[in-house]
């Protein structure tokens, strides 16, 4: 497979944090040498899972690493991150999750009882989102090479029928939906690891989106161009990929995007952008646009009360996600390099 | 949020908006500057250039002391991490800026033990619990943080903390607009004022901008609304042949500004001698440093330090951009070379340098009409 | 330099003249008054916050009569005569 790959992209000298943080750098990581050596030719836009077909039958297959401190925090912990964001993986790649697997690399010296905590929450978590955990793998690696525990996992699922999501696909005058509240689940952590000593009563947003996917789907058919749930890098960094990705631009009303005042209030304090925050429980939907209102009604239905239309695709500027600030200006939305930081400036 | 959201009110915004397009003349060109890093963030972060009439233009100036922080500054705070037990807290401003061997946040993915505090009193409070460790807290700002670390310092040498110390990168505002003035390519012809800065120093310290060198100037504000209403402010001064210094941003800023955080200043710090601007050279009498009182405290005489000075590579025009002779774009390195996540100069190194808020904000929109719906 | 915003002092902490607790759309933290030591704030009023001090007050008043004369814009020629002279009244006020 390697024999075919051209002279890789990507010539950084060594591996840095922001290379892992979701936003360009990562980026340039994954498509430059990554798939390249991987999956020489054949990659193509990078989706949350992919699918292959195996005797005539599809399968979508996603797999998952899952490093967060501190490993709980208000709402979640890694454990339900870990079952919840492989499934929402499949979920927008438009697949009902249907089982997974799970590897813990722990490192040594850790309490059983945390390592107990993350597997009930892992079997809760898939209990409440109808997946099965079938098998998986335990590592022990010394005091110091893993932050308390790493998980990893796969998933498979199966397709629904009639859907073609892609970001070729999407065309200029979709709608762009949003299933919810945006930056909860980002600022939660931000704030749990205490350096900044500030409360907010937030909680993570960790949650299976597939109930909220299977209605968007329902409502809007072949009309449902493309999905993706908006993690590390946020809104902003989703977007900015389906924009480079489609060749279209995406134009945002920022007076729709919901966000709770608290993170709101957290970001103002901080000089963060909600749009840049990772979420855990919320997804995208691009959505042709007479079916858009019928979409929106579905996933308000089926429990999204925060869920809104909060952008338009248009053919220019390509390739860039623009917001319109709600009183006549626009501003780009780019991806960040790394993890946003707070600043002070 | 009260009083922030009045302040980005889209009607009143309007208004206002409406209003600047009647005064402006259109036979003229205006160039504004705004000095401070957080103006040239807003104007970006709410679309501002947008709502104003071509003959407008924003031009940003020095007042971002990331940006204007010589790399061999970085790397001498950088090398206190060398010492076992050392701590290195810092703004998270100042964790992507690249020094000679790497940013701050590079130094901790190799090992070294650097922290973001959102406030020098947070590092304080780090060395207290710490007693085993060395927290070094590395300052930068203009006078609207200084106070705050001077005040921090002061409840230090209170407290008897001892493990405790400060790298003092604080500048201050007034020389760097001076060698704005000063500089033979400047074409400006009014000054937004730097609204926090004034807190602290209050504005008369302006008045020898009206007076000596006749560029009207407004202190104003970072919301929408503040913003609009000093180019209002200062339309109306060039309009009618006045030229003064006014405070657009009254609900915050004292006419004679803080004593209190002025007498903070005055008791923990000095000034130096001169001290480099990136992109602008050595300034005179523009820095601070920490006092003989507080020396205990000073991570400059505690560690020993390169003191090296790098130099930024001849084809970095950002002196010119930030003295507003150029823009952006128009730097050769700017988004080839250049760009936020491999800054060669300054004006690219922080998230509100001239070139990097151009460069994520503005520079993908092309002359394309985006027609935005109501 | 410049990020600062508007939050409401909650309470001081008990014994602590200069420790306060403020309060942004729900959003806490402790900060330090002591910059504001010439005329301490009190619960209840908003200060402006920067790196965790407070560097003055928020003038309610100011505020109030900033958005009203922005708002009279365009309506008729004595708001605007006002509208324009606000400049003048700040410095009669200031000198």
């Amino acid at each position: 497979m390697s024999t075919a790959a051209p002279r890789l992209r990507f010539r950084d000298a060594q591996i840095e944090m922001a290379h892992g943080a979701g936003g360009k750098a990562s980026r340039r990581l994954v498509e430059g040498l990554i798939a390249p050596l991987l999956m020489g030719s054949a990659a193509g836009p990078l989706t949350d899972a992919a699918q292959v077909a195996v005797n005539g039958t599809h399968i979508a297959i996603t797999a998952d690493s899952f490093v967060v401190k501190p490993l709980r925090f208000p709402g979640g912990s890694i454990g339900e991150l870990a079952v919840n964001g492989t499934v929402n993986d499949l979920a927008v790649s438009g697949a009902k999750p249907e089982a997974m697997v799970v590897t813990y690399v722990i490192e040594a010296g850790l309490a059983t009882e945390s390592l107990e905590a993350e597997v009930r929450a892992m079997a809760d978590a898939a209990a409440r989102a109808g997946v099965a955990i079938v098998g998986g793998d335990t590592k022990v690696v010394e005091h110091g090479k893993a932050d308390h525990m790493y998980i990893t996992t796969a998933g498979i699922g199966l397709p629904l029928p009639g859907l073609t999501l892609s970001a070729r696909s999407v065309r200029p005058g979709d709608a762009v939906l949003l299933s919810g509240p945006v930056g909860d689940h980002g600022i939660t952590i931000l704030l749990a690891r205490g350096e900044l000593d500030i409360e907010a009563g937030l909680t993570s947003d960790t949650r299976s989106v597939w109930p909220f996917v299977q209605a968007v789907a329902a409502a809007a058919g072949a009309g449902l161009r493309w999905m993706r749930d908006p993690t590390r890098g946020g809104v902003a960094t989703s977007l900015n990929e389906l924009a480079r990705d489609s060749g279209c631009s995406i134009l945002l009303r920022e007076d729709r995007i919901p966000v709770r005042d608290a993170v709101r209030g957290a970001c103002e304090l901080l000089g963060l952008d909600p749009l840049h925050i990772a979420n855990e429980g919320q997804f995208l939907a691009v959505v042709a646009a007479e079916y858009a209102d019928r979409a929106f009604e579905a996933l308000q239905a089926a429990g999204c009360g925060e869920a809104a239309i909060i952008g338009e695709v248009r053919e220019q500027p390509a390739g860039t996600v623009l917001a319109a600030t709600g009183y006549g200006g626009t501003r780009v939305i780019d991806m960040l390099v790394g993890d946003p930081l707070p600043r002070i400036c | 949020m009260r009083f922030v959201d009045e302040f980005r009110d889209a009607a009143v915004i309007g208004k206002t908006a409406e209003e600047i397009r009647r005064l402006a003349d259109p036979a003229r060109q205006y160039r504004f500057m705004e000095v401070c890093g957080g103006h040239t963030h807003a104007i970006y972060r709410f679309g501002l250039k947008d709502l104003l009439p071509p003959s407008i233009e924003l031009v940003h100036g020095p007042g971002c002391p990331v940006c204007v922080l010589p790399m061999g500054r970085i790397d001498d705070g950088l090398a206190m991490t060398a010492e076992e037990g050392v701590t290195f807290t810092a703004f998270g401003d100042m964790m992507r800026v690249p020094g000679t061997r790497g940013s701050p946040l590079e130094y901790k993915a190799r090992g070294a033990d650097v922290r973001i505090v959102y406030s020098p009193a947070d590092a304080l409070r780090l060395a207290e619990k710490n007693p085993d460790r060395h927290v070094m807290f590395f300052a930068i700002g203009f006078e609207t943080t200084a106070p705050s670390t001077a005040l921090t310092l002061m409840r230090a040498k209170a407290r008897g903390i001892r493990n405790f110390s400060v790298f003092c990168n604080h500048v201050t505002i007034i020389p760097g607009i001076r060698a704005i003035l000063d500089s033979p390519d400047m074409r400006i012809d009014a000054f937004l004022g730097p609204g926090h800065v004034s807190t602290v120093i209050g504005c008369r310290p302006y008045e020898w901008i009206a007076r000596n060198e006749g560029k009207p100037i407004v202190v104003s504000g970072f919301e929408p609304l503040d913003i609009l209403q000093s180019v209002l402010m200062l339309l109306r001064q060039l309009g009618d042949g006045e030229c003064k210094v006014e405070n657009q941003y009254k609900r915050v800023v004292p006419w004679d500004g803080n004593r209190a955080a002025l007498a903070a200043i005055a008791e923990v710090f000095e000034l130096r001698n001169y001290f480099e601007w990136r992109g602008m050279g050595f300034i005179s009498q523009s820095a601070l440093r920490i006092r003989e009182k507080y020396a205990d405290w000073d991570a400059e005489r505690r560690f020993s330090v390169p003191g090296i000075r790098v130099t930024d590579p001849k084809a970095a025009q950002c002196g010119e951009v930030l003295k507003g002779v150029l823009k952006p774009a128009q730097c050769k390195l700017f988004a080839n070379e250049c760009t936020p996540e491999r800054p060669v100069g300054a004006l690219m190194v922080s998230s509100e340098g001239s070139c990097a808020a151009y460069f994520n904000y503005e520079h993908r929109k092309t002359l394309t009409q985006i027609a935005v719906p109501a | 330099m410049c990020l600062a915003i508007p939050a409401k002092i909650i309470a001081f902490a008990p014994g602590e003249e200069s420790r306060a607790m403020v309060d942004v759309v729900g959003v806490r933290r402790y900060i330090d008054t002591g910059l504001l030591a010439d005329d301490p704030p009190r619960a209840g009023d908003w200060v402006l916050v920067h790196v965790g001090f407070a560097m003055s007050k928020v003038s309610e008043a100011e505020a109030l009569d900033q958005i009203r004369i922005l708002n009279a814009l365009g309506e008729d020629d004595a708001a605007r005569q006002e509208a324009e002279g606000y400049g003048d009244r700040a410095e009669l006020e200031s000198s």
